[in-house]
């Protein structure tokens, strides 16, 4: 009998345990997964402005020493190096196009601005150095601009302060290749630490209720087991030794039932309205899609800059779906054997666009605009798509409710700096609300016809 | 006692008939007729049927609800064009000419399919401006209606087998090839036809307009004179509707305008007056409108002659004797025009505008118009000749006499016995239909193609989108028939070598993206067949022309549907009420309410119109004020069969009606009226939403007035408090706003609005307003957001008093005006900014917005429709159907239903579901848009930048949209200037204070109104 209920006890002990490791788990996937997201803000040498904002605070901190131009022609080259120069280029590495650091040491600013205007026109005046980039990039053209000469020194402006940036990075970080990660850690740390902290401290608390419940029932069945080996006992000792815990009673008792009744149907009723909440919820959808396109391969590993596949996200409402001629600009060259790259090549063939599978599905009634989130709040990516550099296989990842978006509006502060159309309001609020911060809705971000119309 | 003019919307509201009683009250019409299709006797008992099926479809929407979201696809192009990015609007230059008025326009196009056209801001003609027809025909690209492949006998044919056959049965064809084609200014469309008739050497261009002015052509020696009305500070029209449908109503309008805007700076405008039939648009913005019938216009038009080259004659009225001295008091700055097709009248009015000096200021016959240039001779020689058999073949290019022709049925016999008959019209149309065989011309926007609407200045038009359909362009098919292989883009621009300055491929791609250029390419015009008249011909012509009596009819042409070509299939143009009647989806005849009394006819009632020797035609009465006493008017452009779903069988045709007088069409003849008993409801939409009050929502006053003191010429309403009459706005209940972004906000100066119509359009297209129907127009539901209430007024005057006496005039104040006058008010959400109908929503589904926009939230509303009962302005539109997929719909909203239809659709806008709330939005797709573009661009939008599509489409500038926080805004600066003298918010009383203010209207008139 007593190991009977020592074995519900037991039991019951389990389930607990199993309750409470799944919730610590959770939490812990948590916090696993905020270091990752910061690790990949600041892997060394990333420059492409479409990762993470890591890149961009050690871009700004190295300005003053890298002291290429004023911060606004920065500014300005930055938005127009996305725009323009982001889908063959980056700062430090190879894309499409050469490395763009120390370009102006390389070449003068006077031979640049013709060759940035028209590249084709340069080839053909037979300037050397042009006939020999021209070859040494499988005769691919640079497309022409139509960028004034002012603009072109933005860019260059820009472009020198981001090798800059870059460089201190490389060099601080070349002997000692711990301290990167180390700050990784620390960054992790102090993003998750208080929480992975509280959740260690619950975990151990539990195991030694657990120990302590367990020693305690042990040692009651010893001394009853040494009672009973006493023949001394009267007979309201044995009532209390035999006493036993009648469960009927706790059955039959109609507190208890209405109680669980009420219990019952409050789960219930929650779990329902949960349902229907979820109704048309997507979170986390994976579809499998025609291509096995990995984000993980192009954007984590091969570190491409988003914009230079989704070209539009900057400029339209649309981050549009890159067409096929895109993705020929490197796959006419590298990993041409592929299974998966041959079916692109069959679709270009049969004339027959690749019908990729949409994940991100706004009700009709919802209008978002890509390019106001981008180019002029300056949010990341990854905050609305996630770790999409980690994914394999590309998931929604934010529930993409209103409830949502309301509640980063009423969050987020304003990217007004710099930006001329903000000048006058960010003055007028801070005359009215001081210290409070100017954030979107403030500004009239959560009213009906931003996005409804 | 009434102190300023009795303002009333039609004759049902003076009448106070049991109907608009009913009406006026009700914000909407009758509840949907639920049980309609039961028959039940009981309405409100719900059939145990109907109890089942609710619970059936209970039951399947929730388990729809419960199951898996459908997945959707992304296609992404294969190779990206360039300059084409998903989300972002391309506008091309291109020109909309169909025969009619000319616009040179902008098309917008998203992910490569046009959704609207806009005014070209470059073209010295249309200045930006578009008229309602030219902002509808974007939809004509998407008509299910145009024939999709080349036919022969109407059984679809393979392209080249029909090229062979038709080449050589031209090549064998005995007797004369005929091309017939409405009036073309395409320079290099005239080559290929002459490149056409040098291959076949018989082959001779018919050209003729469904509504002709060849008589115009005459007079002037065979070229249209090029008016400038802003050049005349007296102008007279004799039943010319040059606002409306005369040759080339938006460059008019522009002209026109410019010397009608008054401001304390310039405190001139011309002075117009009209001699007319029928109360058109024109005559309802003349200063002094006269009705003349269509019989006494030649004894008119003598008169005015008389007095301003002869000595006058005793016989004048008081009103030409008037129009004489002012003519002649504005020698070279005043204006003579006729509508007249008469060619005695038009030798009248040359010799009127040549002796008042108007030759080379207001009058310009060295770059002549070219947008006329039908004979009306030739075609009645043409159709003649088919009849006698002496024609061996023949080709209709975009015409269709077959139906808009008064000899139509000799038209009909005619092509059967034309041995080889092809017809390039875009549909089988009344006259395609006949051809054996039809290769159907592409859209104006798949086409490339140049216009020269006036010698010297020269336009494009270029492909916005791939052919939609196995079409060709007719001229690519006229050069293959004539064995050259080149195409007609590279014809086209061979033609324009030479013509343009410098280097031809950077003047090209100019002229391409401009859309226009200067230059002229025009052939010499083909002399007209009928002689010249002189003017002592035409003054005894004039003189002895005989007296008519009986009923007059007069046929004129409608703002929306013009001659009746593609538009009469346009939804959006059978649905745009026109102007003065406000009427919409068809033809009706329109009598004076004198003749109405005589004969006990009511509104609707069936009248049956017969001519000797025609086809007698029935349609419903209207009554009109304003319409010439013993004459009637019917529109043309109606009573189509072969035009398309839409458009079919809408009214009835009156082409048949008119004569032919001395090889020329005449469109006025005697008619015999009769009543049939039945009736037929016409759908006017004039007394729909009839706002609570008339005082203060039209505001009037003279240019006298207006001279003396500005200050004086717009009531202010006060309201009375313990310290005495206050503006409305000292007493509040409600907060204010405080706007620190942008304060959107409007002026529509009423004296520039002519009341044409193009903004409702506008604004129909730009925001994907539905299509409703006939029947729903008369349940009172018709959804546009911008309506242009049009008002009559007494034309008591205060004089009257001391004339008349006080009883007689007021008790002719109790009853219509013959001939009222006429003030046009858009009327939109004025975006109030104590708004009435905020604060009565349950679910908050229409708010204010920090920019001071009232925000209406499609997808928050339930229905309730307390929002439209508490609006005074009734404004708000309350959706009843699922308009995109009730099948009751089809047919009017085709557009909304099908993939080919729905290419037009804003995609920055939503599709509203039944049962919700919807209006003005200020154009909020715009707004946001602009903003973000400087927002992008880092700093504050710039004036002119942020623009509603309504004040983008008026020809006339009359309505200003703009930022009030920014003082610089041309909109702030009118608020600013106008405060005090024209600036009026309508119903200001009610203290809603609306971002909308009009500016009061400015008549150049003699006598002073009923105003303080």
């Amino acid at each position: 009998m007593n190991s009977i209920r020592l074995r519900s006890f037991s039991h019951f002990f389990l389930a607990l345990f199993l309750t409470l490791a799944a919730v610590g788990n959770s939490s812990a996937q948590d916090v696993g997964a905020a270091p990752a997201v910061s690790k990949e803000g600041v892997t060394p040498g990333s420059s492409n402005a479409g990762n993470a904002s890591a890149a961009a605070a050690p871009a700004a901190a190295a300005t003053p020493g890298a002291g290429g131009g004023d911060a606004a022609a920065i500014a300005a080259g930055d938005a127009l190096f996305k725009g323009n120069c982001a889908q063959c280029h980056a700062v430090n590495d190879v894309v499409v196009g050469p490395a763009l650091a120390g370009i102006t040491k390389r070449r003068p600013v006077s031979w640049l601005i013709p060759w940035i205007k028209n590249s084709s026109k340069v080839v053909a005046s037979g300037d050397e150095y042009a006939v020999k980039l021209f070859n040494q990039y499988q005769k691919q053209q640079m497309p022409s601009f139509q960028l004034s000469d002012q603009e072109i020194t933005s860019i260059l402006a820009w472009v020198t302060s981001q090798e800059g940036g870059a460089k201190a990075a490389t060099g601080g970080g070349a002997g000692t290749d711990k301290a990167d990660p180390a700050t990784d850690t620390k960054l992790g740390a102090d993003a998750g630490g208080a929480g992975q902290y509280a959740d260690v401290l619950l975990i151990v608390l539990v195991v030694v209720l657990i120990v302590l419940v367990v020693t305690l029932v042990i040692i009651a069945n010893i001394m009853k087991d040494v009672l009973r080996g006493r023949k001394d006992l009267d007979g309201r000792d044995v009532e209390i030794l035999e006493q036993r815990f009648d469960w009927s009673k706790l059955y039959k008792s109609s507190a208890i039932r209405i109680g669980a009744g009420v219990v019952f149907t409050l789960v219930i009723l929650y779990e329902s309205v949960q349902g229907a909440m979820g109704v048309g919820l997507t979170q986390g959808y994976q579809p499998t899609q025609p291509i096995a396109f990995s984000h993980k391969l192009h954007a984590g590993e091969n570190q491409i800059n988003c914009a230079y596949c989704h070209t539009s996200v900057y400029k339209s409402k649309s981050a549009n779906i890159p067409s096929a001629n895109i993705c020929m600009n490197c796959h006419s060259q590298i990993k041409t054997e592929s299974q998966e790259i041959k079916k692109i090549y069959r679709a270009i063939e049969r004339k027959q666009p690749i019908q990729w599978v949409r994940i991100h599905n706004l009700p009709d009634l919802a209008y978002f605009n890509h390019s106001q989130h981008t180019q002029v709040g300056g949010i990341e990516c990854q905050t609305c798509h996630g770790p999409i550099q980690n994914m394999e296989v590309v998931y929604q990842y934010s529930p993409l409710t209103m409830g949502w978006c309301i509640n980063c509006h009423r969050e987020t502060p304003l990217n007004t700096k710099g930006n001329g159309y903000y000048n006058n309001l960010v003055k007028l609020h801070d005359q009215a609300n001081g210290a409070a911060p100017f954030t979107v809705s403030s500004n009239g971000g959560t009213e009906c016809s931003k996005c409804h119309y | 006692m009434q102190d300023s003019p009795k303002y009333w919307k039609g004759i049902e509201e003076l009448e106070n008939s049991p109907e608009f009683t009913k009406n006026a009250f009700s914000e909407f019409g009758d509840f949907l007729p639920m049980k309609e299709a039961h028959g039940s006797s009981d309405a409100t008992v719900a059939p145990r049927r109907d109890f089942l099926k609710l619970m059936g479809f209970g039951i399947a929407a929730a388990t729809l609800a419960s199951c898996e979201t459908p997945i959707r696809k992304a296609i992404p192009y294969l190779n990206k064009p360039e300059e084409v990015d998903p989300g972002i609007a391309n506008f091309y230059a291109s020109t909309y000419f169909n025969g009619s008025d000319y616009n040179s326009i902008l098309v917008k196009t998203r992910e490569g399919r046009p959704i609207k056209l806009e005014g070209n801001p470059e073209s010295p003609i249309t200045r930006g401006g578009l008229s309602a027809r030219a902002q509808a025909a974007v939809l004509n690209l998407y008509d299910k209606g145009r024939l999709q492949h080349f036919t022969i006998k109407g059984n679809k044919a393979d392209k080249d087998k029909v090229d062979q056959e038709i080449r050589t049965k031209l090549a064998g064809a005995t007797g004369r090839i005929a091309i017939v084609s409405p009036t073309i200014i395409s320079p290099s469309t005239k080559k290929v036809i002459a490149e056409f008739a040098a291959r076949y050497p018989n082959t001779e261009h018919v050209m003729y307009d469904a509504n002709s002015q060849s008589a115009l052509l005459r007079a002037n020696g065979g070229v249209l004179p090029a008016y400038d009305f802003s050049k005349a500070d007296v102008i007279v029209g004799l039943g010319a509707d040059f606002l409306g449908t005369w040759i080339s109503p938006v460059e008019f309008a522009a002209q026109y305008v410019t010397n009608r805007k008054v401001s304390s700076e310039k405190k001139s405008m011309s002075r117009h007056y009209q001699f007319e039939t029928m109360l058109t648009l024109t005559g309802s913005n003349a200063d002094v409108r006269v009705p003349v019938k269509p019989s006494e216009m030649g004894a008119t038009t003598l008169a005015l002659y008389n007095e301003v080259i002869g000595g006058g004659s005793a016989g004048s009225s008081k009103e030409i004797k008037k129009v004489a001295s002012d003519l002649k008091a504005a020698r070279g700055r005043s204006l003579v025009v006729s509508g007249s097709n008469d060619v005695a009248i038009q030798t009248l009015v040359a010799a009127i505008n040549q002796s008042l000096g108007n030759v080379g200021t207001s009058v310009d016959l060295t770059t002549p118009s070219l947008v006329r240039q039908g004979d009306d001779a030739r075609l009645l020689r043409l159709v003649n000749d088919m009849n006698a058999g002496s024609v061996g073949a023949v080709i209709f290019y975009n015409a269709n006499p077959a139906y808009d022709h008064p000899l139509a049925e000799k038209v009909k016999s005619g092509i059967a016995k034309v041995p080889v008959s092809i017809s390039l019209n875009d549909r089988l149309d009344e006259t395609g239909a006949l051809c054996y065989y039809a290769c159907p011309d592409h859209n104006f926007l798949e086409s490339w193609n140049d216009f020269e609407p006036k010698r010297g200045y020269l336009s494009l038009s270029q492909p916005a989108i791939s052919p939609l359909f196995a079409t060709r362009q007719a001229q690519d098919s006229l050069l293959i028939w004539s064995g050259n292989t080149k195409s007609y883009y590279n014809y086209l621009r061979d033609s324009w070598r030479g013509v343009l300055a410098g280097d031809f491929q950077k003047a090209w791609d100019k002229a391409v993206h401009d859309g226009v250029a200067t230059g002229t390419l025009a052939p010499a015009t083909q002399p007209q067949l009928a002689p010249t008249m002189s003017v002592d011909q035409a003054v005894s012509a004039v003189t002895a022309s005989p007296k008519v009596t009986g009923v007059e009819l007069c046929l004129y042409e409608k703002v929306g549907i013009g001659a009746g070509g593609c538009e009469a299939n346009n939804p959006w143009l059978q649905e745009l009420p026109d102007p003065v009647t406000k009427a919409t989806w068809g033809n009706y005849v329109a009598v004076p309410r004198d003749m109405a009394v005589t004969n006990k006819w009511e509104q609707n009632d069936v009248l049956k119109v017969s001519v000797n020797g025609a086809k007698p035609i029935e349609l419903p009465v209207l009554i009109q004020p304003g319409q010439a006493k013993g004459s009637v008017s019917i529109a043309i452009g109606y009573g189509r069969e072969k035009a398309g779903r839409v458009g079919d069988s809408v009214g009835a045709n009156v082409y048949p009606l008119a004569v032919v007088r001395d090889n020329s069409l005449v469109y006025s003849n005697v008619v015999q009226l009769e009543k049939t008993g039945a009736t037929s409801p016409i759908a006017q939409t004039q007394t729909h939403h009839t706002i609570m009050d008339r005082k203060s929502v039209v505001q009037e006053a003279t240019l006298a007035q207006y001279i003396k003191n500005p200050k004086e010429v717009t009531e202010y309403e006060t309201i009375s408090t313990p310290d005495g009459p206050q503006k409305p706005n000292k007493v509040s209940l409600w907060q204010d706003y405080e706007y620190k972004n942008h304060h959107w906000g409007m002026s529509i100066d009423l004296n520039s609005c002519i009341g044409c119509g193009s903004c409702v359009i506008g604004c129909q297209v730009e925001n994907n307003v539905a299509v409703v129907g006939k029947q729903e127009v008369i349940n009172r539901r018709e959804m546009h957001w911008l309506r242009i209430d049009r008002y009559y007024s007494s034309d008591a005057h205060k004089e009257d008093f001391e004339e008349k006496g006080k009883l007689a005039t007021y008790e002719a104040m109790e009853h219509p005006s013959e001939n009222p006058s006429v003030i046009f008010q858009p009327m939109m959400c004025q975006h109030c900014n104590h708004a009435p109908c905020e604060t009565v929503c349950p679910v908050l589904a229409t708010t204010h917005s920090s920019e001071g926009l009232n925000q209406m939230t499609y997808n928050r509303c339930v229905g309730t429709r307390y929002c439209a009962n508490n609006c005074p302005y009734k404004v708000r539109r309350f959706n009843w159907f699922s308009y995109y997929s009730n099948e009751k719909f089809e047919d009017v909203n085709s557009h909304m239903f099908t993939d080919l239809g729905r290419m037009v659709l804003n995609p920055d806008v939503t599709v509203r579901a039944r049962g919700v709330m919807e209006k003005c939005s200020f154009c909020v797709q715009r707004i946001q848009l602009a903003k973000l573009e400087a927002k992008k661009e880092k700093r504050r939008p710039k004036d002119g930048e942020v623009v509603t599509a309504c004040a983008q489409s008026c020809p006339t500038q009359a309505i200003t949209f703009g930022d009030l926080r920014d003082p610089e805004t041309r909109v702030a600066q009118i608020w600013r200037r106008e405060d005090g003298e024209r600036a009026f918010k309508v119903i200001d009383s009610i203290n809603t204070q609306p971002n909308i203010t009009y500016l009061t209207k400015i008549r150049n008139r003699d006598k002073s109104e009923f105003n303080a």
